[in-house]
């Protein structure tokens, strides 16, 4: 993950002449529908906004509270999530628990000061390519209007289960 | 060419307090600062948290009295739910509230405070500790320190959760009951600890009382202030620790107010110094007149001393006796000598103790029924309870979801915080004369606050108080003119 | 044999580690006596200067409490690193910032304004507020800065051991200083406890259903809880299944529902995030606005979630909303 946002989606930076804010967004996508949207939308030439890096996950259930946090402090300006639709799901209660931990991080994501439109999560089906293309563009809009998120984490000196970490952030990526 | 007097803890790095002492060209005294260089913000990050949870937070605020805080904190979550709990679960409370009133004072008066006297104030400092106690009176009373402190740490821990940040308050009562079995062990628990607080009562009067020369440092002017006192009295006027009102005397003795704790707004106020992190108290009815005694400055002190003279005695027959004789002994209420806190800190000891015992034999304690749920809306909310340091008041505000919104804390050490700023400059006064201090001073002006056991932790919601001491002597433009170090 | 030289130093801490350590030597002394103490502020009086005249690496451990709010502690967390084969973050504040972490939900500026102006007990007038440097009628006197958020003791130095809880349980500091002394230390970065969650050592884990679900969430004081049955299962929000072993689940025990003290195991890096994905995954109701009733139930998360582990966190403080944030060079 911290590769996918290495690489400059547009200047953040101070400078002389500040560029325009691009805002950064990660998303989540479930590989049996979202993700499987997004490839339609890329094939049907619907263009969304090069500020979405997509992520490829096996399910929504699979997203892990930390994944989303790890974004936001990795310079991820916000973070979308995508996943079959209520009953769709192939692993039954995937999508129930993705939903579940959504509606609790959300409330908790409020508590850190991250504003609600930051982190957005979406039910999109594999046949759903103009909705990918709306709503990363929306959300593109949306995160772009409220400014870059700027954190001041500090470092770990030596991280000690850098391999985990490794593990977290080194989702398969789009 | 006038001189500046630094000391300094050595644990500077973490800031427990430090005293500059201003020294003009004739080398009199000035001024000495008693300043207390850190902050927490326990009161603003209180903000959002769920009020129940406000005992085990506030308990962080000092791992030294955590009880304190918690069993304020429950008290004030009572007041904020409008919620009476148990008879029951009152006097668990109160019983577990008095086992830690024991052992924090043995704590005090044989690891911290009491060598002083113990061992002797004049003593070398490597002796001033717990093993130049056991020194002085014997291996066995090192043995029982340990033992009686770990038998009543043992018994808060089964009862509380945890001895050091306890768990089981909760508005409306405890988490649990107690059973036949843990009650017999605090009846036992309670008979060993009123043994050995009469044995350290003992103690004071073969080592302190026997030595004119300690009497007369107990009983002279530069340990002496003219103030009011302040402590929690139960209906006759007794000491209680866990509840009951406040009840203030002016410098005379006499009565000046007796109020709730939900008035404390309307009596008890705080004034900032631009140098120091710490507020001052003082009393509203009176108003600030700077830092100076007497009946026309609203400074007062809180801690054993004042909780003497505070009430009209106390509430069980040992610890009676041993009041009289501090007071008899000392001249009648009240006393005004800051180093007596020392005795009235056993006097408390045996108090706590025997309340134990008596609340341990009362068949209510082992019922079941610990819990009143409430049920109506959160408003607000303030408790008190007399910390071994001192009085100590939570108050909470919070929405209707029983979020806090505003918290207020008022502190031991806070309240005794101008006295203490009187105190240390007092003693600079007397006995500091041109930049040619000794470590002699170092322990005088030092015990001038010990007597108090400060919990500066407590007093700024930071860090708690340990003075191991290095003054450094700088002229006015800073340079260094010598440094003394207290080994 | 030489005894090894340990160090005990406390940061920003409240105590209540120091304590441990006194009860712990009060409780087994032979484990105290194993080890030569050259330096404890709190119980002994030995002195910065000690330290420094020690050689590089001279002692074989430090065990460090407390977290890091000022340069002085950091300073201190320096030399001790310098002197020390070993360093121990000691405590839930050294490891992950512990309850004063919470701290980092607020600015510098508004908990001093809060404290000596907005407190309803300060009286209104003089208007004072603590100064770094303040020029008083004798001369000049100065307080320490502090800086802007509270760190752990590895966001200042290189942290070799965590020793977990708040404080940390008697056994597993016997234990620790056991392995010190016979040289049987694990692999760096450990945390000297066992890697499994709590519920696995909790007496109510045989009540915890295998598909625990929760319709709704209580808060402590609304329920008796029973004393037999697991409280999660009872709609408490119980942090065992998302914390680490260790303790003998003493807050369970005592009818109390765990906060999380002693982190989390070693699979997870944000123990807030992955505590809240236990607790929601209970959830009962598939439907999204019965979820979010239930979500709105956990009537504080971050306090809930993070209570010991704030500054340790990923996103490790509030930030301030865009709108309302300063440009801040990165
Ligand atoms: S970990 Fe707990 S006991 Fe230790 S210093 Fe921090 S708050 Fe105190
Ligand atoms: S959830 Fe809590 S009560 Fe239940 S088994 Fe785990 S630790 Fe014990
Ligand atoms: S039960 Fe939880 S909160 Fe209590 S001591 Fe154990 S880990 Fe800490
Ligand atoms: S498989 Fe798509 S959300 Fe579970």
């Amino acid at each position: 993950m911290s590769e996918v946002l290495r690489e400059p989606a547009g200047s953040v930076g101070t400078t002389a002449t500040p560029e325009p804010f691009e805002p950064r967004i990660v998303a989540f996508f479930c590989n049996w529908c979202t993700y499987t949207a997004a490839d339609l939308a890329g094939i049907s030439r619907m263009q969304y906004a090069p500020n979405v890096r997509v992520i490829r996950l096996m399910c929504s259930g699979r997203l892990d509270p930390q994944f989303v946090v790890a974004a936001l402090r990795e310079g991820a300006d916000g973070v979308l999530i995508g996943g079959c639709h209520p009953g769709d799901c192939h692993y039954q209660e995937g999508n129930y628990n993705a939903l579940r931990r959504f509606e609790l991080l959300k409330l908790m994501l409020r508590d850190f000061g991250i504003e609600d439109e930051r982190v957005r999560l979406e039910w999109i089906s594999a046949s759903e390519g103009d909705r990918v293309q709306k709503v990363c563009n929306e959300m593109t809009e949306q995160v772009r209007a409220l400014g870059p998120l700027r954190l001041t984490t500090p470092q770990r000196v030596h991280a000690p289960r850098a391999d985990i970490e490794a593990e977290l952030v080194g989702q398969e990526a789009r | 060419m006038s001189t500046e007097i630094l000391i300094d803890p050595i644990t500077r790095l973490e800031g427990h307090g430090r005293i500059h002492i201003f020294v003009n060209d004739e080398g009199a005294v000035d001024h000495a600062y008693l300043q207390i260089p850190e902050l927490r913000g326990f009161e603003k990050f209180a903000q959002g948290r769920r009020a129940e949870d406000m005992p085990q937070i506030t308990s962080r605020i000092c791992g030294v009295c955590p009880m304190a805080h918690h069993m304020a904190g429950t008290k004030t979550l009572d007041d904020l739910f409008h919620v009476d709990p148990p008879v029951a679960a009152k006097k668990i409370r109160e019983m577990v509230y008095d086992a830690f009133m024991v052992e924090d004072h043995a704590l005090h008066f044989f690891y911290l405070g009491g060598p002083d006297f113990v061992v002797g104030p004049t003593a070398p400092k490597a002796e001033r500790n717990i093993l130049g106690v056991i020194g002085k009176v014997g291996l066995e009373i090192g043995k029982e320190v340990i033992g009686v402190r770990k038998q009543l740490r043992d018994l808060i821990s089964e009862a509380a959760g945890k001895v050091i940040h306890p768990v089981f308050g909760l508005p409306g009562g405890i988490s649990q009951p107690i059973s036949p079995e843990l009650r017999d062990r605090f009846v036992a628990g309670a008979a060993h600890a009123v043994e050995f607080g009469k044995f350290a009562l003992q103690v004071f009067r073969d080592v302190v009382l026997s030595n004119a020369e300690y009497v007369d440092l107990v009983t002279s002017e530069a340990y002496t202030h003219r103030t009011y006192y302040m402590g929690l009295v139960d209906q006759q006027n007794r000491t209680n620790f866990y509840d009951g009102r406040l009840r203030v005397v002016d410098p005379e003795g006499k009565e000046f107010l007796a109020f709730d704790a939900k008035e404390y707004l309307d009596h008890v106020v705080e004034h900032v110094e631009p140098w120091s992190y710490i507020k001052f108290s003082y009393l509203k009815d009176v108003g600030w007149n700077g830092f100076t005694d007497g009946p026309d400055s609203g400074v007062f002190a809180v801690a054993p001393l004042a909780r003497l003279n505070a009430s009209d005695g106390m509430s069980t027959p040992v610890a009676q006796e041993a009041c009289e004789e501090l007071f008899s002994t000392l001249g009648g209420r009240p006393v005004h000598h800051t180093l007596a806190t020392h005795w009235a800190r056993i006097v408390e000891l045996v108090n706590a103790a025997e309340r134990m015992g008596e609340l341990a034999a009362d068949p209510d304690i082992v019922s079941p029924e610990v819990r009143t749920i409430p049920t109506a809306t959160p408003t607000e909310g303030i408790g008190v309870v007399e910390a071994p340091r001192g009085t100590l008041i939570h108050h909470y505000q919070t929405d209707e979801r029983g979020l806090i919104t505003q918290a207020n804390l008022i502190v031991a050490t806070q309240n005794n915080a101008a006295r203490i700023a009187l105190s240390v400059d007092k003693a600079a006064k007397a006995l500091v004369h041109g930049p040619e201090v000794d470590e002699g001073l170092l322990n005088e002006v030092e015990m001038a606050f010990r007597a108090y056991d400060p919990c500066f932790g407590c007093a700024t919601h930071s860090l708690p108080g340990q003075m191991p001491l290095i003054v450094e002597i700088r002229d006015l433009e800073g340079g260094l003119v010598r440094e003394i170090r207290r080994d | 044999m030489t005894k090894p030289k340990v160090a005990f130093y406390w940061c920003a801490s409240c105590g209540g580690c120091e304590e441990a350590v006194v009860d712990l030597g009060e409780v087994v002394l032979d484990v105290v006596e194993a080890v030569d103490i050259v330096f404890w502020p709190v119980a002994l009086d030995f002195k910065t200067a000690d330290v420094e005249a020690l050689a590089d690496g001279e002692l074989a451990a430090s065990f460090i409490n407390g977290a890091i709010r000022t340069s002085e502690q950091r300073e201190m967390a320096e030399l001790l690193r310098r002197k020390s084969g070993a360093v121990v973050a000691f405590g839930a504040c050294a490891w992950l910032g512990g309850i004063p972490g919470l701290a980092n939900l607020s600015s510098r500026e508004s908990i001093l304004d809060f404290v000596y102006h907005g407190a309803p007990s300060v009286q209104d007038g003089d208007g004072a507020v603590p100064q770094e440097e303040v020029e008083v009628p004798e001369g000049r006197l100065r307080l320490p800065h502090f800086d802007e958020t509270v760190r752990t003791l590895d966001q200042v130095i290189d942290v070799d051991y965590y020793l977990p809880g708040c404080p940390p349980p008697a056994s597993l500091i016997a234990q620790a200083v056991m392995a010190l002394v016979e040289g049987k230390l694990p692999e760096k970065g450990s945390v000297l406890a066992p890697d499994v969650a709590l519920c696995a050592e909790c007496p109510r884990a045989a009540t915890k259903p295998e598909d625990l679900k929760v319709e709704r969430f209580h808060r402590p004081y609304e329920i008796v809880a029973d004393p037999e049955t697991c409280l999660l299962a009872q709609g408490l929000v119980c942090l065992g299944p998302a914390t680490r072993s260790g303790c003998g689940a003493v807050c369970v025990a005592a009818n109390m529902p765990c906060t999380g003290c002693m982190g989390p195991t070693s699979r997870v890096i944000d123990h807030g995030a992955k505590a809240l994905s236990a607790i929601a995954s209970l959830m009962e109701t598939r439907e999204e606005d019965e979820i979010a009733v239930l979500a709105e139930q956990i009537v504080d998360p971050v306090g809930t979630f993070y209570r010991y582990s704030l500054p340790a966190s990923l996103l490790h403080r509030r930030v301030e909303p865009a709108h309302a944030r300063e440009e801040v060079p990165s």
